[in-house]
């Protein structure tokens, strides 16, 4: 066993100093061609993003933009693996495209291992977190997720209309993840702003977003403090006590991992539950088919995983780099939208459609290769939980207002409001 | 029927065991282990053998159609 001669005093020392990135300009305005424009902040990528990668993959497959620095995005499924497959030309140092990179030294640890780390280091970061995220690790969870989920709807008694977002997916994720992390359930509502700022304030001024992030990183650092006074059985003691190469690990390491494990967990699985009960509320016929055959469930939360894939990652471009007939430039980004590539034609037959018996589904809604989704055993439960105990318990449903649905810009994609007309 | 598993493809996505659990396991960190060291599947699990490899994202669940027995 180490010494631990570790100093958890200042929130500062959790992170890397922002002021050793580069920051580009901030460039809105609407969006003049999807190809040559793109924009994953605009409105219009909210209402249509499917339409848009459709119309992509047929006419431009690899689009590109000069906002945030300059960034592409391929938008069909051979070009969105090849890039997950590819960690010698692109980098996760960073992994959520804006207008902030991170110093390019900051590589190959990033400021959130393991998921904005590269090999060698990344395989033995993920590994620390892998034991608490198997099937079987998170299944211990899913009996207080069934009596959450349950009492969530118990707070639907006397409402004609609930917002399916707000009240009820957000609030799954939230607890599972407060739960595993050891923080008070109370503190359910900070979290939410810290996932906002960190997925969906991309255009906001870099400065404004840089304060708003430590918000975050003092809320880890009391939680840490608390933990190191009050050991438990939870991941942050776990990550405060794991050793790497022989030692404890850093503590931006520590406070990096605990910081994904919040951020990555809620919006992701939030739009996941919520898309799904948008669509079966669009859908009575799949709808009454889930009720009259719950065997079907699990298969059909795989179509919705691929048909709503939430997640699209980003990476880095290491080097100048000319692919597949594009000249990209050291430090560009790279949409990689798993949610493109999960309705390219080319990968998937009846690729528009839906289809909750879809037997063959190799959909890449967690990624694919080494930074797979690390939480996905537990998103999955979570979502087919809550939609277990909501069809269970709301057998009927409808949309109250199909205009008032909105959707999410940023990289996380799903309902933020879904007005639910029940009974 | 033969199968097997490609540990360099492997990620622990997991789609094996959840479909096939009387063929396919995890291990500590998730990644596929066969429940039939041998890789020979028991008649009757064929359709589930091809169902975990058809559903497989990285693709590193192989079958054999043909082994011999």
């Amino acid at each position: 066993m180490s010494v631990d001669d570790r100093s958890f005093s200042d929130a500062q020392t959790l992170r890397s100093d922002p002021a050793l990135g580069t920051f580009s300009e901030v460039r809105t305005g609407p969006v003049t061609d999807w190809a040559t424009d793109f924009s994953h902040t605009d409105e219009e990528w909210a209402q249509g993003a499917i339409g848009i990668w459709d119309d992509l993959r047929q006419r431009c497959p690899v689009a590109h933009t000069e906002r945030f620095g300059g960034a592409w995005l391929p938008t069909r499924y051979e070009d969105v693996a090849a890039v997950a497959y590819d960690t010698e030309h692109f980098s996760s140092r960073a992994i959520i495209a804006g207008n902030f990179r991170p110093p390019r030294d900051l590589a190959p640890v990033g400021g959130t291992p393991p998921i904005s780390s590269d090999p060698p280091f990344h395989h033995d970061a993920r590994k620390l977190l892998l034991p608490a995220f198997t099937k079987n690790a998170v299944g211990r969870q899913e009996e207080s997720t069934r009596a959450f989920c349950s009492s969530l709807i118990d707070g639907f008694a006397g409402r004609d209309v609930v917002d399916a977002a707000a009240d009820y997916a957000q609030h799954i994720p939230v607890r599972v993840i407060a739960d595993m992390l050891g923080f008070p359930p109370e503190d359910g509502p900070q979290f939410a702003r810290f996932v906002e700022n960190a997925l969906e304030g991309i255009d906001l001024p870099p400065e404004e977003r840089l304060a708003r992030s430590s918000h975050l990183f003092e809320y880890l650092l009391a939680q840490i403090r608390d933990h190191l006074e009050h050991p438990r059985e939870d991941l942050t003691s776990y990550l405060l006590d794991a050793e790497l190469y022989g030692r404890k690990l850093e503590p931006a390491h520590v406070a990096g991992t605990m910081a994904l494990l919040l951020i990555a967990g809620i919006d992701t699985t939030w739009s996941a539950i919520g898309a799904s009960l948008w669509h079966l509320a669009g859908h009575p016929e799949d709808r009454r088919r889930l009720l009259a055959e719950p065997g079907l469930r699990p298969t059909a939360v795989e179509e919705f995983l691929r048909a709503y894939a939430p997640v699209t990652m980003a990476r880095l471009v290491k080097e100048d780099l000319t692919w597949r007939g594009v000249e990209m430039r050291a430090e560009d980004w790279v949409l990689l939208s798993f949610p493109a590539a999960n309705r390219d034609p080319a990968q998937f037959e009846r690729a528009d459609e839906v289809l909750i018996d879809r037997q063959v589904n190799r959909h890449a809604a967690f990624g694919l290769g080494i930074h797979r989704c690390v939480g996905s055993h537990l998103a999955r439960m979570e979502l087919r939980v809550a939609l277990d105990v909501w069809l269970d318990r709301v057998p009927e449903f409808t949309l109250a207002d199909p205009a008032a649905v909105r959707w999410s810009t940023g990289q996380i994609r799903g309902p933020r409001a879904l007005p639910l007309r029940l009974g | 029927m033969r199968i097997s598993i490609d540990p360099s493809l492997c990620q622990g996505h997991g789609r094996c065991y959840d479909l096939a659990p009387d063929l396919f396991g995890a291990d500590d960190e998730g990644y596929s282990v066969l429940v039939h060291a041998d890789g020979l599947v028991p008649d009757g699990l064929e359709d589930d053998a091809r169902l975990a490899a058809d559903n497989c994202p990285e693709a590193a669940v192989l079958v054999l159609e043909e082994a011999a027995r």
